[in-house]
């Protein structure tokens, strides 16, 4: 964990792309992650894949949780992800992606460049812990 | 990071890539190796965005009403940077940065930058954070530069002098008249803005600041009516206002009070007029450069401060820690000014011996 030996803060962006209208469990997720010590940006409803990528990029973080619970996450995760390799963000951008995906779905969105897909009743320890392991290392 | 990745960083950034610009502004608020020149290279490429800073309370509508305002600027084909700054958790330095969802206006459009800041314990100060961030946002070619801060305290004051124009928000019906002559807020607004002019009290609002922004002009306005023949002297001001490059002839900027309604963008286009005003008031009475002067001064200051502090800091390690050092102060062996002395004896013996050469 360099980042918290130099002091470096973990920045996420919470985000909930498409129609769905449920953002309790984007909610728990953005304040377990400030309770752990990391900055984070959230995206508020309705958000376009573009208005997502716009908000990685600006704020540079390091991590960026989808949550969708619509179903649509074939057509709006490819997008985002499409459009942070347009500005060279993909790279360094741990993409967690939260809500109810089938395992086939799961599969493509991980070949894609999702890091991890976290289902219902994950612990929130777990998904904590993930983003620790795993946020990008930087110089 | 090696030196040359600085320079592609500082390239890409003049170059106009997004992400360089954000990737600048993580490592300015990381204090990461090499920021400082990063900041040093960026320096002679600024210097011609107009910088406004809003300050307000919380929920007086400061992010709504910064988003309206870049949107005006975006319509007349302006470039618009946005620095909000948020508080964060003492406990956990965590932090949950709303204002970004207020920019509904703007979402999509590439070329308002909006970042999110949160005041977690900066090492150089929050002050220097941002207007380090400012620097890229200017160096990368914006026009307007918004600072947005909570006028909490004296960290986000700090914070919003890093602006040539500031815009005070103030709710209506808020007990505002003490609340903000205790906050001492009302001092470094240029322009203030009633936000939600709708609400029941606005006018009030109004009134009552306009009244107490009479009263802090000129200290002794009440006493040139007595007849007694009081002496008013030619230049007031004129001690203080050498020291701040204000010539004392001078006209004063008189604040303007604004009526909004940022939810639906009326009044915007006053807002708009009001800061241009201000920022033509600054640079026909040469106080944009003066103002620009001294923010260099307080700078200089606080970057040398800060590097002191640090020789100081090690000179203390060296010594076996600040607790061994208070230890033997305890014992009655020593006293805190020999141990200072002590400490800062060597770093002004070689000061001295550059001076002499």
């Amino acid at each position: 964990m360099s980042a918290e030996q130099e002091g470096r803060t973990i920045r996420c962006l919470v985000a909930k792309v498409g129609l769905d209208g449920h953002d309790r469990g984007a909610h728990v997720i953005a304040r377990a992650f400030r309770d752990a010590g990391f900055e984070v940006i959230y995206s508020g409803l309705h958000r376009a894949p573009d208005e997502i990528v716009q908000a990685a990029v600006q704020e540079d973080v390091d991590v960026l949780g989808i949550s969708i619970l619509s179903g649509a996450h074939n057509t709006l995760v490819p997008k985002v992800i499409e459009g942070l390799k347009e500005y060279g963000a993909f790279e360094d951008t741990l993409i967690l992606v939260g809500g109810i995906i089938p395992d086939d779905d799961e599969r493509e969105l991980k070949e894609l460049g999702v890091a991890e897909v976290f289902g219902p009743g994950t612990p929130m320890e777990e998904t904590i812990e993930f983003v620790r392991a795993n946020a990008p290392e930087r110089d | 990071m090696s030196a040359a990745e600085e320079r592609d960083l500082v390239a890409e950034l003049l170059d106009g890539r997004h992400r360089a610009l954000a990737r600048v502004i993580s490592k300015i608020e990381d204090h990461s190796p090499g920021y400082r020149e990063i900041v040093s290279d960026l320096h002679a490429h600024t210097g011609d965005a107009e910088v406004i800073g809003v300050t307000g309370s919380p929920g007086a509508g400061k992010s709504t009403l910064v988003d309206k305002l870049a949107r005006r600027y975006r319509d007349a084909g302006l470039t618009v940077g946005i620095i909000a700054v948020d508080p964060s958790s003492p406990y956990t330095g965590g932090a949950v940065l709303g204002d970004r969802i207020r920019m509904a206006s703007n979402v999509g459009d590439m070329d308002v930058f909006f970042r999110s800041m949160s005041a977690r314990g900066q090492l150089g100060g929050l002050s220097t954070a941002t207007a380090d961030a400012v620097k890229a946002l200017d160096a990368f070619g914006k026009d307007r530069i918004i600072v947005e801060t909570v006028g909490a305290g004296q960290n986000e004051v700090d914070v919003v002098k890093t602006a040539d124009t500031v815009a005070v928000l103030v709710q209506p019906g808020s007990g505002d008249d003490v609340q903000m002559l205790k906050a001492g807020i009302l001092e470094i607004g240029d322009v203030f803005v009633v936000n939600k002019a709708d609400m029941d009290g606005a006018t009030r609002t109004v009134a009552e600041l306009e009244e107490m922004l009479h009263m802090r002009e000129s200290p002794t306005k009440g006493l040139e009516t007595g007849h007694h023949g009081f002496d008013v002297p030619e230049h007031p001001d004129a001690e203080d206002g050498d020291e701040s490059g204000e010539s004392p002839d001078e006209k004063a900027w008189e604040p303007s009070v604004i009526e909004t309604v940022a939810t639906d963008g009326e009044g915007v286009d006053d807002l708009i007029d009001a800061l241009d005003a201000h920022r033509a008031y600054l640079e026909e009475s040469g106080r944009l450069e003066a103002k620009a002067r001294q923010r260099y001064a307080t700078e200089i200051r606080a970057l040398v401060r800060n590097d002191v502090g640090e020789l100081v800091e090690a000179a203390i390690d060296d010594r076996g820690g600040i607790d061994a050092l208070a230890d033997r102060v305890l014992a009655r062996e020593t006293d805190p000014y020999t141990v200072a002395d002590e400490l800062v004896a060597p770093i002004a013996e070689c000061v001295r011996e550059q001076r002499d050469d």
